[in-house]
C-alpha cells in the first residue's frame, strides 16, 4: 500500500531566550521487508541557522536544528510518500517461555537490533512489581514467547481505556497502569514494562496510522496524531514482532514506522531546549492517505 | 582469630599501642615485625618529638588548610554546608622503587582500559565475541549510545584517570576500582602536600620526597596541545564543573586557579555549527578541549539526560564533529562498572596477550551459572552488590549483602536474590587492606600512633610521551581498626602519600629559568558568567553597606527620640520598606539575605576571588546572623550596624587594595559604583524633596558618610543646596553621583569593545551625556524628578552592561 503522509507540529513559546536547539525525529526510513520511502521532506520554520540530518544509534533518521537567535514559535512540516509492504503475522517458531532466557543469553553483540538494549529498565520504562505480576497472571511457562506477547497485548487492550484526558507525555507507566487509562504512549509503555518484567525484550515504535480505515472497518484510535506501538523480541528464530495494544492487533499494512527506541525518550518527535522561562504549547495534525491504484 | 602482636622494634612510647594483626600487611612494619627501611628515618625523628611539639606541628598543618579555605561539601539540607578537611597528619611513605612497580602495572591497566573503551564505542568485538556480556553493557546508564562510532579528538578516549589501590596480606598491590569518569582528589592531594610541608618542614624529609607539581603542568600542556593543534590555533581549554553545589567543587576551583585554566559551567558554553564556544566578556571564544568534571549523562540535555540543567545543549554535536575533545571522552564512566572487574583479566589476555601485572579485586558476575553458584557458596566472604554500580567497593549502597547478610532493607534470602537477579549482581571478595600509622589524640595534649586501614589513589595523565603518574598522591585512612574495605566508607580521613628516594633529590625549580626573552602572558579570558557574578557581588556588598547605614540612622534616631512615630522614623521605615526591609525587625531578615547573596556570588567565582575575601564574607554573614538574635532596638542595634559597616569596609578594602586590576575587578567595581550611585540618587530624591520631614537633610548627609566634609566645606547648617552639592555634584566625594558616574565611565572605557569602528559603544554613549549633565548642573536643578530620571538612566546602563558583557 502506498501512502501520502503529511504532518504538521506547531509550537508556541511563552518566553524565549537567546537561542534554541531541537533534535527532531520525524522522517520515516527504509526498513527491509517492511516499508520503503519513495520521498520524504521535513521543513522547519522559521528557517534554522543550522541543520544536520543524520542517523541515530537505533537507525532512526534524526535532524538537529538550531537557531542562533530567539524564536517564539516553530513549526515542523513533514511530507512523505511511503510504501508499506503487506506483512503477515509470522508463524510462531518462538521458544517456550520456560526456555526463553537461554535463547536470549545466546545472543551476543550490541547492534541496533540486539535484544539486550530492550531487555531491562530504560530511562522512562522500568518494570514494576504490579505490571510484572499482571503479566505473570496472563502467561505460563508452556506458552511460546509470541503467545505471551499477544496475550498481554490483548489483555491490556481489554483492561485499559483509551482516554486522552487521563495522562500527558510525562505520565510514568506505573501511574497509567494503576488507573488503567491513557493514550497510545501509555498503552505502549505499560506493555513494554510488563514484557520486560517477564524477561521479554520490548521496545517502542513511533509512527503513523492510516487516517481512514478501509470500508467496513472502524477508524483506528490514534490516527489523528502520531501513533505508538510495541515491538517485542521473541527469540532468535523469529526476531522482532510488532503489536499495537491500543488497537488490539499486530501492526500490519496500516502502520508506517518512523522510529524504534527503548521508550518514548529515544524517539520523541522533538527533543529540545528552548531556554525558556514560560510554558509552551503545541498542536499536531496528521494525514495518512492511501494513494489509489497503488 | 590470632591475637595481635607487638612489633619487635618499637621506636618510642607513641608506638606502644601499635599492634600488628596477623594476616594483615602493615606499611610501617614487615611481617617479621621489623620496621620497613623506608620509614626508619622519619619515625626516628618523629619519636623524638614531645607531645606538645607534635600537637603544635599538626596545628600548623590544620591552620594552613583552614587559611587556604580547604573544605569539601557534604550533601545535606544546606546545599552550601562545608566540612573541614579531615587530614590524617602522618603521611603514608612508599619507596620510589615500589612506586615505579605500581605505576608500571597501572600503565598496562590504563592502556587496557583505553582499548576496552575504544572497542565498546567502536567495533564492539569484545561483546560480539562474548568476552563481555551484552546485557551488562546494554543496561549500563554510562554506556552512551550517541558516542558509538564517534572518533574522539586526538584519537584517545582516556586522558586523566585514577586507580584506587590497596595492599593485600602478602604484600602485593591490587586495584579496588578504576576511576575513569571524572576522578577527584588530585587537587586535594596538592593541598595535603602543602599541609604536610608545614608539619614536617625540615630538609629531611623534604629533600627526599618526589614533588607533585610537575604532574599538573604536564597534563595541562597535553590538554592545550589537544585543544589547539597547529592547524587549529587559538582554541582554548577549560574545566567543566557541575557548579558550586557539587561535593568536590572546591577542588575544581583550586585546580582551575592552580593551573590558570578557565572554570566553566554548562551555561558558559554555547554550540554553534558544531563549534563549542565560551561566552566571554569579549564575545564567543572557540573551545578545543574540556577537562570534564561533570558526569557525561548530564553534559548535553539534547542527546543525554533531558532533565539536566547543568549541561550544554549541542555539546555532543561538537564532540561528534571532532571540534571538541574531552578528558575523558563522554561515556568513559562505563569502565567504572563493578562488573567490569570480572572481565578485565580475560580481556587483557584477549586484547594484549598479557596477564594483568596488578590484579584487581576478585569479582564474579552472577549472570553466569558457575559464577553464581560460586558466589552463593562463598557468600560469607563476599560483598554482593549491583553489577552496574560505579562507586568503589567500600561505598555501599542499600541493596548490598556483605558476609552473607543484607545491609539495609531485607530482601529475602541471598540465594533467592542471586537466582532472581543474578545477571544484575556481582560478588566481590571481601578484601583485607593493609594498615598504616595514624595519630590518635588522647584529648589531654598527648596521643599515640595506631594502625589504620588505608587505600591509595594513584593519578595518571596522558601525555604525548605516554602515561604520566603523579608521584605521590592521596590515601584514604579508615576510621577504625576494621581492615575490611568497609571501614573506608565516608567519615574516614585522608593522608598525604610520600614517594621517597634514598638520597636527596636534585633540587628542581618549579619555575622555568629566565632565558632573557621574558614575554608577559596575555591576560586570561573572563567568562561572562564569572563577570556577572563579580558584578553582582559588587552590587550586593554595596547594597548591604547602604542598608546597614540606613538601619543605623534609624536606630540612632530611635534612641534619641524613643518615639517610633517621629516623622523621620516614619519616613525611613517607608523608604526602607520600598527596598524590602522591614524595620520593625531589629536586624531585618532582608539584610541577612543580601549578605548571603553576596557570599553566594563570591562562591560562584571562587577560582577568581581571594580566599581572604570569601572568609571575610562568611564572617560578615555569621556576625549579622548572630545579631538578629541579640541586637536590641536603639543604641545597641546602631552599634551593631557600625560593626557591620566596619566589617564591610574591611571587605571592600581587601578587594580594592589587593585585587589585580584585571577585567573581573572592573566588573566588581562597576557593580559597586552603579549600586552606590543609584542608592544615592534614590536617597536624595526622597530626603531632599519638599515633602521630606524636618531633619531629613542631616540624615542624608549622615547616610552619605559626609558629615565631617559638610562641616568643613560649608561651615553652615545643612541646606538643600549644600547637601545636593556635596552628595550629587561633587567630583571629589566618593559617594557623590558625579564621582561615581565618572568612575563608571572610566571603567567602561577600559572594557573590551569600548569603541567600535572609532565610535564609542552604546554603553559609553549612554554614560557620557549623563556624566556631562550632572557635571554642568546647579544644585537647584537636581530636583527629585531629575534624580528619578538619573535612576532610570542608571538602570539602562546596568541593562546595557548585562547585554554587552554578561551573557
Amino acid at each position: 500500500m502506498l501512502y501520502d503522509v503529511s504532518l504538521t507540529i506547531e509550537y508556541n513559546y511563552a518566553a524565549t531566550s537567546d537561542r534554541a536547539r531541537n533534535l527532531v525525529r520525524l522522517l520515516p526510513s527504509d526498513i527491509a521487508g517492511v516499508q520503503q520511502v519513495r520521498q520524504r521532506l521535513l521543513q522547519v520554520t522559521p528557517r534554522p541557522d543550522e541543520r544536520r540530518d543524520g542517523v541515530d544509534f537505533f537507525g532512526n533518521a534524526m535532524s538537529m536544528v538550531a537557531w542562533h537567535h530567539p524564536i517564539d514559535a516553530m513549526s515542523l512540516n513533514l511530507t512523505a510518500k511511503v510504501e508499506r509492504f503487506d506483512t503477515i503475522v509470522p508463524l510462531d517458531f518462538s521458544p517456550r517461555l520456560a526456555e526463553f532466557a537461554r535463547d536470549l543469553s545466546a545472543v551476543h553483540g550490541l547492534g541496533p537490533d540486539a535484544p539486550h538494549h530492550f531487555a531491562s529498565a530504560s530511562p522512562l520504562v522500568s518494570p514494576s512489581p504490579a505490571m510484572t505480576a499482571y503479566a505473570r497472571d496472563l502467561v505460563d511457562p508452556d506458552m511460546t514467547a509470541m503467545q505471551g506477547v499477544e496475550a498481554l497485548g490483548r489483555a491490556l487492550h481489554r483492561d485499559m481505556t483509551f482516554d486522552p484526558e487521563a495522562t500527558d507525555v510525562n505520565t510514568p507507566p506505573e501511574e497509567a497502569f494503576e488507573n488503567r487509562h491513557g493514550v497510545c504512549q501509555d498503552f505502549a509503555h505499560v506493555m513494554i514494562a510488563a514484557l520486560r518484567g517477564i524477561g521479554i525484550p520490548a521496545g517502542y515504535v513511533s509512527g503513523f496510522l492510516r487516517t481512514f480505515a478501509p470500508p467496513g472497518q472502524p477508524r483506528l484510535e490514534g490516527a489523528d496524531a502520531m501513533h505508538a506501538w510495541v515491538r517485542a523480541w521473541v527469540g532468535q528464530e523469529t526476531g522482532w514482532i510488532e503489536f499495537d495494544p491500543t488497537n488490539d492487533q499486530f501492526a500490519g499494512t496500516d502502520y508506517i514506522t518512523v522510529g524504534y527506541g527503548r521508550d518514548y525518550g529515544d524517539v520523541a518527535p522533538v527533543r529540545g531546549v528552548m531556554r525558556t522561562s514560560g510554558g509552551q504549547e503545541s498542536r499536531q495534525a496528521v494525514d495518512v492517505i492511501p494513494l489509489e491504484g497503488a | 582469630m590470632q591475637t595481635p602482636t607487638q612489633p619487635t622494634d618499637v621506636p618510642s612510647d607513641f608506638f606502644s599501642a601499635y599492634l600488628q594483626r596477623p594476616g594483615v600487611a602493615d606499611e610501617l612494619f614487615d611481617a617479621k615485625g621489623q620496621m620497613r627501611p623506608v620509614w626508619r628515618r622519619f619515625v626516628d625523628r618523629f619519636a623524638r618529638l614531645t607531645p606538645a611539639e607534635i600537637e603544635a606541628r599538626f596545628e600548623r598543618g590544620d591552620q594552613y588548610l583552614r587559611d587556604a579555605g580547604v573544605f569539601y561539601r557534604q550533601y545535606s539540607n544546606d546545599p552550601l554546608a562545608e566540612r573541614d578537611w579531615p587530614l590524617s597528619h602522618i603521611p603514608v611513605i612508599l619507596h620510589e622503587d615500589e612506586w615505579a612497580t605500581i605505576c608500571a602495572g597501572l600503565t598496562q591497566r590504563a592502556d587496557l582500559l583505553e582499548r576496552v573503551m575504544a572497542d565498546l564505542y567502536g567495533p564492539g568485538r569484545l561483546v560480539a565475541d562474548n568476552h563481555l556480556p551484552a546485557a551488562l553493557i546494554a543496561r549500563s546508564p554510562h554506556w552512551l549510545r550517541p558516542m558509538v562510532g564517534v572518533e574522539p579528538r586526538g584519537g584517545h578516549y582516556l586522558h586523566f584517570i585514577a586507580f584506587e589501590i590497596g595492599r593485600s596480606p602478602d604484600g602485593t598491590w591490587f586495584v579496588l576500582g578504576d576511576r575513569t569518569q571524572a576522578p577527584s582528589g588530585a587537587g586535594f592531594a596538592l593541598e595535603n602536600r602543602m599541609a604536610t610541608g608545614r608539619i614536617f618542614p625540615e630538609r629531611f624529609p623534604r629533600a627526599h620526597i618526589h614533588k607533585l607539581s610537575g604532574f599538573f603542568g604536564t597534563f595541562r600542556n597535553a590538554m592545550e596541545r589537544l585543544a589547539s593543534p597547529q592547524w587549529e590555533p587559538h582554541r582554548v581549554s577549560g574545566i567543566l564543573t557541575p557548579g558550586p553545589s557539587n561535593d568536590t567543587y572546591y577542588e575544581h576551583t583550586y585546580i582551575a586557579r592552580y593551573l590558570g585554566m578557565m572554570l566553566l559551567e554548562g551555561e558558559d558554553i554555547v554550540v554553534e555549527n558544531a563549534q563549542a564556544m565560551v561566552r566571554t566578556i569579549e564575545g564567543l571564544q572557540p573551545l578545543g578541549m574540556l577537562w570534564r568534571r561533570i558526569d557525561a549523562a548530564f553534559a548535553d540535555p539534547i542527546e543525554f539526560n533531558p532533565t539536566s540543567h547543568i549541561g550544554t545543549p549541542g555539546l555532543m554535536e561538537a564532540v561528534r564533529a571532532g571540534h571538541l575533545g574531552m578528558a575523558n571522552a563522554l561515556g568513559s564512566g562505563v569502565l567504572e562498572m563493578r562488573a567490569m572487574m570480572a572481565f578485565l583479566p580475560r580481556m587483557s589476555k584477549v586484547l594484549t596477550g598479557q596477564a594483568l601485572a596488578l590484579p584487581n579485586i576478585a569479582t564474579w558476575w552472577c549472570g553466569g551459572t558457575r559464577e553464581r553458584a560460586y558466589v552463593q557458596k562463598n557468600a560469607q566472604n563476599m560483598l554482593i552488590s549491583p553489577a552496574d554500580a560505579v562507586d568503589l567497593p567500600f561505598d555501599l549502597g542499600a541493596t548490598t549483602a556483605l558476609g552473607g547478610e543484607f545491609r539495609g532493607t531485607a530482601m529475602g534470602s541471598i540465594s533467592d536474590w542471586l537466582e532472581r537477579e543474578g545477571d544484575r549482581l556481582v560478588g566481590q571478595e571481601a578484601v583485607t587492606l593493609s594498615t598504616t600509622p595514624a595519630w590518635q589524640a588522647d584529648g589531654e595534649g598527648s596521643g599515640r600512633v595506631v594502625p589504620r586501614p588505608m587505600t591509595v589513589r594513584v593519578f595518571a595523565a596522558r601525555t604525548p610521551e605516554g602515561w604520566h603518574f603523579m608521584k605521590g598522591g592521596y590515601a584514604r585512612i579508615g576510621r577504625s581498626e576494621d581492615v575490611t574495605a568497609l571501614a573506608m566508607q565516608r567519615g574516614g580521613s585522608v593522608a598525604d602519600v610520600w614517594v621517597v628516594s634514598d638520597r636527596p633529590l636534585p633540587h628542581t625549580k618549579s619555575a622555568v629559568p629566565s632565558d632573557g626573552n621574558f614575554r608577559r602572558a596575555a591576560p586570561g579570558i573572563l567568562p561572562a558568567r564569572a563577570a556577572d557574578n563579580l558584578f553582582w557581588l559588587g552590587r550586593y556588598v554595596e547594597r548591604t553597606e547602604d542598608a546597614a547605614r540606613l538601619i543605623r540612622a534609624y536606630h540612632l534616631r530611635l534612641a534619641a527620640t524613643d518615639n517610633r512615630n517621629d516623622p523621620r522614623l516614619k519616613a525611613l521605615r517607608s523608604y526602607m520598606a520600598g527596598y524590602g526591609f522591614d524595620l520593625s525587625q531589629t536586624v531585618p531578615e532582608a539584610l541577612i539575605s543580601r549578605i548571603s547573596t553576596a557570599r553566594n556570588c563570591a562562591f560562584n567565582v571562587r577560582d577568581r576571588f581571594s580566599t581572604d575575601g570569601i572568609s571575610a564574607l562568611s564572617d560578615l554573614l555569621k556576625t549579622a546572623t548572630r545579631m538578629t538574635k541579640t541586637a536590641q532596638p536603639g543604641d545597641d542595634c546602631a552599634r551593631a550596624m557600625s560593626v557591620l559597616v566596619r566589617k564591610i569596609a574591611g571587605i571592600t578594602g581587601l578587594v580594592h587594595e589587593n585585587m589585580y586590576r584585571f577585567a573581573g575587578w572592573r566588573f566588581l567595581s562597576i557593580g559597586r559604583a552603579l549600586e552606590r550611585s543609584d542608592a544615592m540618587a534614590s536617597l536624595l530624591a526622597r530626603f531632599t524633596g519638599e515633602d521630606a520631614p524636618e531633619g531629613a537633610l542631616d540624615l542624608a548627609v549622615e547616610v552619605g558618610d559626609s558629615i565631617i566634609t559638610h562641616q568643613r566645606r560649608y561651615r553652615v547648617e545643612t541646606s538643600r543646596d549644600t547637601v545636593v552639592d556635596l552628595l550629587a555634584l561633587d567630583a571629589d566625594n566618593p559617594r557623590a553621583l558625579l564621582f561615581l558616574i565618572r568612575a563608571l565611565r572610566q571603567h567602561a572605557e577600559a572594557l573590551p569593545n569600548a569603541h567600535l569602528h572609532g565610535r564609542p559603544s552604546d554603553l559609553l554613549r549612554t554614560i557620557l551625556p549623563l556624566e556631562t549633565g550632572i557635571a554642568c548642573a546647579m544644585p537647584v536643578e537636581m530636583t527629585p524628578e531629575r534624580l528619578m530620571t538619573i535612576r532610570a538612566e542608571l538602570a539602562r546602563i546596568s541593562d546595557l552592561i548585562s547585554a554587552t558583557y554578561l551573557r
